[in-house]
């Protein structure tokens, strides 16, 4: 990240301000729009409209746009409402609507807690392995990282640069190698080693790709041959700038690969991931992380008040928000 | 829609059926309006509210969505409707054309018309594809047009990204330049266009590091770049499931770098790809070349007709004809377009149809090219309309003698038990064979007489998606649900 604002940061308010500081770009538009809407606004019908096409805006949906619109339009109809107080209103929609999928990945002592990194290709899967790989090893686990992208051209060599910075070994073999029997072996070596995490990496895959899925359906099922219990987390990753096709993402690599939890990258740039709205609701499935950088330190355990409030451009907010 | 003749009657029709989720919501929109003669303000204004959401359900971009509409709305005010047509389908018609020639009328290529050797300068955002485009394109340049390329990458940024290059530039035997460490972006980049000059490359690629709009440092240093090479070409490669923030990207990449066209990757998946619509319209730009696999031949010309179909949920129609134009064998469709023109329709026409069929890959393998009609394929699945479905109806038409296939009249009661037996089955699946070969020679009959408006309403699908929708309706007869 080499933008200014993130400079002036102090270093030990860290990953929140950084966070905060993420997010805000993202957020901008719509807290100006929110602004030049609802100024000295009643909420009426058309104010509501222009709220719902904010959202819209935000890759909320049409649909769940609407909803929450509506929402707050039923409730505050036809009263006053300044920018600041609407902003708090439709952090709080949001924020209800996401609480549930804030449950925080926890490690189990299983030796080693695999964790199976999914998703389709060009999301950040090998980056966000290096982000964890980084977490967990400061916090005094050992951790290893399994190259199982053996298709992308260099992805071995991309995921071991990661290894270094992170100081932790990478288990690979020559690419084009079977990305299952890899795992398999990545699962007996660290359960030798008496690892404490083992993060797999997996090519990436679009979710209409029948055969590719099946691949990835296999790399489960031999890992659970293997240890029942594996893989303890399966961890899809949603690229922020992806629109309503995330929804399917999250559907089929759910169906086939079983995903527990996800992870949302790239919420640095403008784009905002409201398309996670619909996901919670529809499955149910907790965000474990967001990313919001290409730094190791960028990634942050997900909370569902300071992703709503940041998504609808609040200021004020911090660790205890 | 290049019309293909009788060749592909089965499946020219069945794009009707393709309208899929935006003709059925315009269906109950219009319903009232059946047999009025133009479409009113008020007609339209409801329509486009469903229009709306269909585009934006497909990720094209709001303030796009908003321009789109106000064009359309005046172009649909006061349009004829067609007698063969549903209001529905006429809107959808207006909204097709317009969505296609706003996504640009033809398929531009890359344009290599300058003195050697010619730059050309990939951007875009990080995990867009820049880095497994340069190498596909490289290598159809190379193979296609036989021009010398050189690739470079300047990403200094992305762990292992010029090895990645690298690799890409020996699986395609597209020559790289040499890496050397630590070297920075622009200094990798004179090398490269003095390489290219010196040794006599006609193209020289340049991948670039991924690198959002908003950061100031990142664009800064791409400017400087593209002041240095003075690319012929700046391609933007973009995620053809980008969401609204697709405008945000173009927009700022065009204004900043200024961008020649746009590369669109992972169109191989199944969004609706209305970003490249968004991206169009803020930039102007036209869309050149799509991404369709992980293969690095996997790189097409980008059709606008077929995407702006997909944008509306309508399937790749124009692909899905073309598969079946090249499955089906056209001597034989010919003949039997045909005798259905002179009024005549066999059993073993209608055998020979469903051959035909499976040779698609049945009606489950047809649907599995169109994106996000997965409803209709669970419908199909209910209807039981499947390969052993065709294969036993098939075979119950293989049991008849030669008389019978030419003549079912003569197929009474004992002949229907015999064919029952010698192909497995209960005589009510005969019967039902014989139904539908009767429904659909009656209409060979009907059209012969100039009754109705041509092969499309063989099926029953083309004068109208029934108000009941699919199958029911819109289903060859026999094939409905039991």
């Amino acid at each position: 990240m080499s933008d200014d604002t993130l400079k002036d940061v102090p270093a030990k308010k860290g990953m929140f301000a950084r966070l905060k500081a993420g997010l805000k770009r993202s957020t901008d538009r719509l807290a100006d729009g929110v602004t030049a809407l609802f100024t000295k606004r009643k909420l009426d019908a058309d104010a509501v409209f222009d709220l719902e096409e904010l959202l819209i805006t935000s890759d909320l949906g049409p649909g769940p746009a609407r909803k929450i619109a509506k929402a707050i339009g039923a409730r505050r109809h036809d009263k006053d409402i300044t920018p600041a107080e609407l902003r708090d209103v439709l952090a709080e929609e949001i924020a209800a609507l996401l609480a549930p999928a804030e449950k925080n990945l926890l490690i189990t002592d299983a030796k080693p807690h695999v964790i199976l990194v999914v998703g389709v290709n060009g999301g950040g899967k090998t980056t966000t392995i290096g982000k964890l790989a980084a977490r967990f090893a400061s916090s005094g686990r050992k951790v290893m990282i399994a190259a199982g992208d053996t298709f992308r051209a260099a992805a071995i060599d991309q995921l071991k640069v990661w290894g270094e910075r992170a100081n932790v070994p990478v288990i690979a073999r020559a690419p084009g190698s079977d990305a299952a029997s890899l795992a398999h072996d990545a699962l007996s070596e660290a359960r030798n080693a008496g690892a404490d995490v083992l993060l797999i990496d997996t090519a990436g895959r679009l979710q209409n790709k029948a055969g590719l899925m099946q691949e990835l359906a296999k790399i489960v099922r031999v890992l659970k041959k293997q240890s029942p219990d594996a893989p303890h987390e399966t961890l899809l990753v949603l690229d922020a700038t992806t629109g309503q096709n995330a929804v399917a993402q999250a559907e089929i690599f759910g169906a086939t690969a079983g995903v527990t939890g996800l992870a949302v990258t790239k919420l640095d740039g403008t784009a905002r991931g409201g398309v996670l709205v619909q996901i919670v609701e529809r499955f149910g499935l907790p965000v474990r992380f967001i990313g919001f950088g290409e730094a190791i330190d960028e990634l942050a355990p997900f909370e569902a008040k300071t992703f709503a409030r940041a998504l609808v451009g609040l200021e004020t907010f911090g660790p205890d928000a | 829609m290049r019309p293909l003749g009788l060749k592909a009657f089965w499946f020219r029709d069945l794009r009707f059926v393709m309208f899929d989720a935006l003709t059925e919501r315009l269906g109950k929109v219009f319903d009232r309006l059946r047999g009025r003669g133009a479409l009113s303000e008020a007609d339209v204004t409801e329509a486009m509210r469903e229009v709306r959401v269909a585009l934006l359900e497909a990720d094209v971009a709001l303030p796009v969505v908003k321009d789109f509409i106000a064009k359309v709305q005046e172009k649909a005010v006061g349009a004829e409707v067609l007698r063969s047509v549903t209001p529905g389908q006429q809107v959808v018609k207006i909204v097709h054309d317009e969505l296609a020639a706003m996504l640009g009328s033809e398929a531009q290529g890359i344009d290599l018309n300058a003195p050697a050797p010619v730059v050309i300068l990939m951007v875009g955002l990080q995990g867009s594809g820049k880095t497994t485009s340069t190498a596909k394109i490289a290598r159809r340049i190379q193979m296609q047009q036989k021009k010398r390329v050189l690739m470079a990458s300047l990403d200094t940024r992305r762990p292992a990204a010029m090895d990645q290059l690298k690799v890409l530039g020996e699986q395609t035997q597209v020559e790289t330049l040499p890496i050397i460490a630590n070297q920075m972006p622009g200094d990798i980049a004179r090398r490269a266009v003095t390489a290219g000059r010196l040794s006599g490359y006609d193209v020289v690629m340049l991948d670039t590091a991924g690198r959002l709009a908003i950061d100031e440092a990142l664009m800064a240093e791409i400017i400087a770049i593209r002041d240095l090479v003075k690319p012929h070409e700046t391609l933007l490669v973009a995620d053809a499931l980008t969401g609204q923030d697709a405008v945000n990207t173009a927009k700022t990449f065009h204004e900043r770098v200024g961008i020649t066209g746009i590369v669109l990757t992972r169109l191989d998946g199944d969004g609706r790809g209305g970003a490249a619509l968004s991206m169009r319209a803020v930039t102007g730009a036209p869309i050149k070349l799509a991404g369709t696999g992980e293969k690095l031949d996997a790189l097409e010309d980008f059709h606008p007709q077929r995407i702006a179909g997909r944008i509306l949920g309508m399937g790749d129609v124009v692909s899905l004809v073309e598969k079946a134009a090249a499955t089906l064998d056209a001597d034989k469709a010919e003949a039997m377009a045909k005798r259905m023109q002179a009024g005549t329709f066999t059993l073993d026409d209608l055998a020979e149809q469903l051959r035909q069929m499976r040779k698609l890959g049945g009606m489950g393998g047809i649907l599995g090219m169109i994106p996000g009609i997965a409803k209709v394929k669970n419908q199909l699945a209910e209807a039981n309309l499947d390969d052993k479905v065709i294969k036993r109806q098939e075979a119950i038409i293989s049991s008849m003698t030669r008389a019978e296939r030419t003549k079912p009249d003569i197929i009474n009661g004992s002949r229907r038990k015999r064919i029952a037996r010698g192909s497995g089955v209960d005589v009510s699946e005969v019967n039902k064979i014989l139904k539908m070969h009767r429904q659909m020679a009656d209409m060979m009959k009907e059209m012969k007489k100039g009754k109705r408006g041509g092969l499309a309403s063989l099926f029953g699908i083309g004068g109208g998606m029934p108000p009941g929708g699919f199958p029911g309706g819109g289903l060859p007869p026999g094939f409905g649900r039991k």
